[in-house]
């Protein structure tokens, strides 16, 4: 049975991420964020959910980062949630998770500029979330939620690939889908995730000892281990997922993720009314990025328009996949503005001429 | 002649608690004690099975290889909060680090500050040698007034860079810590007839402390132990000058004792 809600995108994250079994969670509040440690704040010690056994308030991001990797290395489901100025602080520990192959999702709720910026949304962290952030050439599952339900369901999905792939996978929402609120259905709790926690350090009762480590200091042994994590992103580019929307038949081909894939949906709605052949791509997973499906799109000539809210990010992926063939435009909006569907009508009108 | 007043291989005798993997650590430092001290008592109070330690980034990086028990290598200075991560969500294991002053005091000094905040079930084993040992000698914040390092080559000036940190100071006013306990690690020389003598009550005393320190975790209290301990390498001294050092100098700067001691652990050892 689902019960159908009204919830905002940040306390989805909260419930679905209960709902996906959440051991523990480290809070660190920043705008547009906080009510995802809100809402679990308040649920903590609910008897709904069982398995959530810590919530902690950090005194920095750092701080919030490293907890989620401690109860991560003992195979807990962890989680630690944040917006941008807060992410790069989560970087450190991201790429520590990444190199000694520890599991745990990060939210990041994507709001304005460089700096402080400000609290609108933008999709301008794209490059840090998508292609690494921290140091050493790892690789992330990234996961895009366009909708409150998805804000719900994607967490156990990030839960079930983390533990899948021993990786951290992070779930890059922006402040318009974190504030905002929509009707879900809503799965009530079920059991947690099964999971292999055979590496976790749990203590040596069974004669093992676990080790969770990121240093090789001998170059074969560091150069093993790098090529051993590469094999693994390698296999993880078969979770690609995407929405497709009329492409079939598409002159010009939308590609949009989150907040921006919304507004691109009602633009090509609206640009069939007028007989104008537009169509979407939707990625929902931005790593592994669906680089396939844009090579065969402008393969069959189909003109590309990437709309996100940077100043030209995804585009580059769109144009790696493209790979020279057909036409890549961008359309991008920033400071928490959106392109309003008569603009992204404009421009792809413009491209047909 | 160098005599070692006990033999405190028959005395401390061989553990389980380390690997049998030969240390890194250079000759005259005192780190290879603390291994030997920490994984004895471990063994001794049967928490080897049950111990997840919490390497740093420094000189007691590779512990992974030393003692035998879970390990998870934290990144700089986040010891302390990766250990609250583990302990919160396990409150079972016996959770563990040993930090050097770089890593708990200056890199990872908010960390170490709000563990103790919080009172977290942990315990910290603080190696002080007030020096960045690993990096080769650069000024740590434990670096005493005037003393020469690769990055104060003309002396340490407190007017500049502030006067060295005393942890035991900073948290003993603070409502949550159990145990506060600062030991020194170097067996103290001393002149005998026939030469030099090495007096290891010290070193007696140091394993009784971290008996303590779990003891406090076991309790449910926040245990950290400062250890002094020597870095003749990168202090550019012989070993034997360099165990002179801390009688003379560091104590004055960081005198042993007790600063905290909620349960009452300590009985009579002092």
């Amino acid at each position: 049975m689902t019960e159908r809600v009204l919830m905002k995108g940040n306390e989805a994250l909260a419930y679905g991420s209960l709902n996906a079994g959440l051991n523990a969670y480290f809070a660190y509040p920043i705008t547009p964020s906080t009510e995802t440690p809100e809402t679990l704040a308040r649920e903590y010690g609910n008897p709904n959910y069982p398995n959530f056994r810590v919530f902690l308030q950090a005194a920095s991001e750092l701080e919030a980062v490293n907890m989620t990797l401690g109860a991560a290395c003992t195979g807990a489901l962890a989680m630690t949630a944040t917006s941008s100025p807060g992410f790069s602080l989560k970087q450190e520990a991201i790429s520590y998770a990444a190199g000694m192959e520890v599991p745990f999702v990060v939210i990041n709720v994507n709001r304005g500029g460089p700096g402080l910026g400000n609290l609108g949304a933008e999709q301008s962290d794209y490059f840090q979330t998508v292609k690494g952030g921290g140091h050493g050439g790892y690789q992330l599952i990234v996961l895009a939620p366009n909708s409150v339900q998805e804000m719900f369901d994607l967490p156990r999905t990030a839960f079930d690939l983390a533990f899948k792939y021993r990786n951290p996978v992070i779930i890059l929402a922006d402040a318009f889908l974190g504030q905002l609120k929509e009707d879900i259905h809503a799965v009530p709790p079920g059991n947690g995730l099964t999971r292999d926690t055979s590496w976790a350090t749990l203590g040596s009762e069974n004669g093992t000892r676990h080790i969770l480590n990121s240093l090789h200091l001998d170059p074969d042994d560091q150069e093993n281990h790098e090529r051993h994590l590469h094999e693994k992103y390698e296999k993880m580019r078969d979770e690609v997922a995407s929405e497709t929307f009329l492409t079939d038949d598409a002159e010009i081909v939308l590609v949009s993720y989150g907040i921006a894939s919304r507004i691109s949906k009602n633009a090509v709605s609206l640009a069939r009314d007028q007989g104008l052949r537009l169509g979407l791509l939707r990625p929902i997973t931005l790593n592994p990025f669906p680089y396939d499906l844009v090579r065969i799109l402008a393969g069959q000539g189909k003109k590309l328009l990437v709309v996100e809210l940077n100043a030209g990010q995804m585009v580059q992926d769109v144009r790696l996949a493209a790979d020279g063939t057909g036409r890549v435009e961008h359309l991008g909006r920033l400071g928490g503005n959106v392109p309003s569907t008569k603009q992204i009508l404009a421009k792809a009108k413009e491209m047909m001429d | 002649m160098v005599q070692i007043q006990d033999d405190y291989e028959t005395k401390l005798g061989q553990t389980t608690g380390w690997t049998g993997i030969p240390t890194h650590y250079c000759p005259g430092c005192e780190h290879g004690i603390l291994t030997r001290l920490i994984g004895l008592t471990l063994e001794e109070m049967g928490l080897l099975k049950k111990a997840v330690m919490v390497d740093s980034v420094g000189c007691s990086v590779l512990a992974y290889d030393y003692f035998n028990c879970d390990h998870i290598q934290a990144p700089h200075g986040r010891a302390p909060a990766v250990m609250a991560g583990v302990k919160r969500t396990h409150p079972e294991l016996i959770v563990f680090t040993i930090q050097g002053d770089g890593d708990a005091l200056a890199i990872g000094l908010l960390e170490t500050v709000y563990a103790a905040i919080r009172g977290e079930p942990i315990t910290v084993f603080l190696y002080n040698n007030s020096i960045y040992g690993m990096t080769g000698g650069q000024m740590a914040p434990t670096t005493m007034p005037g003393q020469i390092t690769t990055t104060t080559p003309y002396g340490r000036e407190v007017e500049s860079t502030g006067n060295p940190i005393d942890i035991m100071k900073i948290l003993s006013p603070i409502e949550r810590v159990s145990y506060l306990r600062r030991g020194i690690l170097v067996p103290q020389p001393v002149k005998a007839k026939h030469g030099l003598m090495y007096q290891v009550k010290n070193i007696l005393d140091a394993k009784r402390i971290i008996e303590n320190a779990f003891k406090v975790q076991q309790k449910g209290g926040y245990s950290l132990v400062e250890f002094l301990g020597t870095c003749n390498v990168n202090w550019k001294m012989t070993i034997e000058e360099s165990k002179h050092y801390p009688f003379d100098q560091t104590i004055k700067q960081y005198p042993p004792g007790v600063f905290r001691d909620r349960f009452g652990i300590e009985g009579k050892i002092l």
